[in-house]
């Protein structure tokens, strides 16, 4: 792991995997029984990870969001989904990767995924565009959507984007129109539709896949109408003020179940998701299945009926 | 190009006799910008108007019927940054007199009934938080109800309200979940769009209309012509995000001069909504058993 891939208050958290490789290395060589020092280690690591992680801001749960390791709509897909079919295009202008899109099967339950994705490696991250969508990626979405509806198929979306592209051509191709109309189709889509922020929910960009019957947040993703460094720069005119504008907006998932903007927080393996993507996988697959199993049976009308209802009630004065 | 850095700039009417255009940068006299509903006589730029004028200027005079007047913010998340939030919006309410950026009623225009909506652009920018969320989910709601158009302007140049953090966000869903029922009632929505627009409320209520005009440059965008700026680090072409530059790639149905505003909602209205109102059946029911007693 690259030592930019590590956060400062995960050092001390890995300084003891350190020291386990060393023991285990050691004992390997020399033929010797280390179980006990090494369980004592993991007792005293996870001790250590309960101390820090209660002791999170909102700036750092913005990190853990953002977590290069972090695991991404691609690497669930490969985790919880078989028999995966990509489908591409917008069918208007182009195949943005910023949006991964198609038809998978959890376990045995045919389902259309929509997601942002970020990519890995350098030359993946910049033909995503670091997750950042441009219009024809929302049509792409609301076009595969569509689609699984006209097939009576449920759709899960995966949240993982800074925002929609800020961009020249964005514009010119009509983000915003973009985006609405997303919003607008998945407001009366007669399937179930379960979203869930895996990482980062940044603003309308996230929004433009975010509408649904249910909204599932992962233990530490966020989801805000603005960056906090986009907030800072406004509100203190200063993007240095990002940690106070992250706390200010209350952002992070466990804020947005006290908002009743969630419905439910997916709990994490212990350090986050990145040191047990799999463990993650699981907490995901298991959440989408039972929420699918409460709105499966619901008719279309009154699913939908519903879903008007709750948006509806959205910071009711 | 001055409309480029409308958002920045105060087109508000100064006081004295005389003004400096900020579209051709002219001195002009402000009694002839009044006269022309608040534009240059020169150059045809539009100065910011206050949503009460908007209501003048677009219904029929005395037919406005305002609604939901009594909805207040609600500094939910106790937002404090450099300045807090309640007293921003202490601020914007003592210099609007009103009590969020929205401003919503029953009206009509050419003595057709309708439910009518404007952002004023002075109150925290025409920022969409709850209530304007709200007040836009009322109308949506009132006008599929009552089967006459909904008309809105927008004056949104702020986008989502960072204040109120996601509530904010989700009133994007929630208004266009409540249009999206308006128009499955077939019921017509008709949008304005004016200096400026952005954001939260352009991918949202703001581009959803079944129409949607524009006055003259305005500042019409998703993302913020400085953040743009900032990020692809170049220079943006002339005329990006203006009025023009959305009817170029066909993202408008017109672009239409203040002065023409009220008789093109009307034809549209025409074409789109002919039917009577059911408050106009009740109240032609409720004359007729009067005569009849």
């Amino acid at each position: 792991m690259a030592q930019t891939d590590v956060l400062q208050f995960e050092k001390p958290i890995l300084e003891i995997d350190a020291k386990v490789k060393k023991l285990e290395e050691f004992a390997l060589e020399k033929g010797l029984d280390v179980s006990m020092e090494v369980g004592h280690l993991r007792r005293r690591q996870e001790i250590l990870i309960r101390t820090i992680f209660a002791g999170l801001t909102a700036w750092d749960k913005v990190a853990l969001a953002r977590h290069p390791m972090r695991p991404q709509t691609s690497d669930y897909v490969e985790m919880i989904a078989e028999d995966f079919v990509e489908l591409h295009g917008d069918k208007a202008f182009g195949d943005d990767q910023a949006i991964l899109a198609g038809f998978g099967t959890i376990s045995g339950e045919k389902t259309m995924i929509v997601g942002h994705r970020k990519g890995r490696s350098t030359a993946e991250r910049l033909q995503c565009n670091f997750g950042m969508a441009n219009p024809e990626g929302y049509r792409k979405a609301h076009g595969k959507m569509k689609l699984a509806e006209k097939f009576g198929v449920p759709v899960l979306t995966m949240i993982n984007t800074p925002g929609a592209n800020p961009g020249v051509g964005a514009e010119e191709r009509g983000q915003a129109k973009a985006i609405a109309e997303s919003i607008r189709i998945m407001t009366s889509l007669r399937v179930p539709v379960i979203c869930c922020v895996i990482g980062e929910g940044g603003s309308g960009g996230a929004l433009g896949i975010g509408v649904g019957d249910r909204l599932l947040m992962m233990e530490h993703s966020y989801y805000s109408v603005i960056s906090p460094e986009g907030c800072a720069a406004i509100l203190w005119k200063d993007g240095a003020m990002a940690d106070k504008a992250a706390e200010a907006l209350k952002l992070t998932a466990q804020d947005l179940m006290t908002l009743k903007v969630a419905d439910e927080v997916i709990p994490e393996p212990l350090g986050g998701a990145h040191r047990n993507p799999r463990g993650a996988a699981e907490s995901l697959k298991e959440a989408y299945l039972r929420n699918l199993r409460e709105l499966r049976p619901v008719p279309a009308d009154r699913l939908i009926a519903r879903r008007y209802e709750n948006l509806r009630r959205f910071g009711k004065p | 190009m001055a409309w480029n850095l409308g958002l920045r700039r105060k087109s508000k009417m100064p006081s004295g006799l005389w003004l400096k255009c900020d579209g051709c940068g002219e001195m002009i006299f402000k009694k002839d910008v009044e006269d022309r509903l608040n534009t240059c006589p020169r150059c045809g730029h539009h100065f910011r108007i206050s949503a009460r004028e908007r209501v003048r200027v677009t219904l029929d005079r005395d037919s406005f019927e305002e609604l939901w007047a009594d909805l207040e913010p609600v500094d939910v998340l106790g937002f404090n940054a450099a300045r807090a939030y309640s007293e921003k919006l202490v601020q914007a309410q003592e210099a609007t007199g009103l009590k969020d950026a929205a401003v919503c009623g029953l009206g009509a225009i050419d003595g057709r009934e309708v439910v009518f909506l404007v952002t004023d652009s002075a109150f925290i920018q025409g920022s969409m938080g709850v209530v304007v969320g709200e007040k836009i989910a009322l109308c949506a709601e009132k006008a599929a109800d009552l089967r006459v158009p909904f008309v809105a302007v927008s004056g949104s140049g702020g986008g989502a309200r960072m204040e109120e953090g996601v509530l904010s966000l989700m009133q994007m869903a929630k208004t266009t979940a409540a249009l999206e029922r308006l128009s499955q009632a077939g019921v017509l929505y008709a949008v304005v769009l004016t200096n400026a627009t952005m954001g939260g409320a352009l991918a949202s209520w703001a581009f959803l209309g079944d129409v949607t005009i524009a006055e003259p440059r305005a500042l019409i965008g998703f993302t913020g012509p400085r953040v743009i700026r900032q990020t692809v680090k170049t220079e943006l072409p002339k005329g990006f995000q203006t009025s023009e530059f959305l009817l170029e790639k066909g993202f408008i149905d017109a672009i239409v001069p203040r002065s023409e505003i009220r008789p093109f909602i009307s034809k549209i209205i025409r074409y789109c909504g002919a039917w009577p109102s059911r408050r106009v059946r009740e109240t032609v029911g409720a004359s007729r058993k009067g005569k009849a007693r």
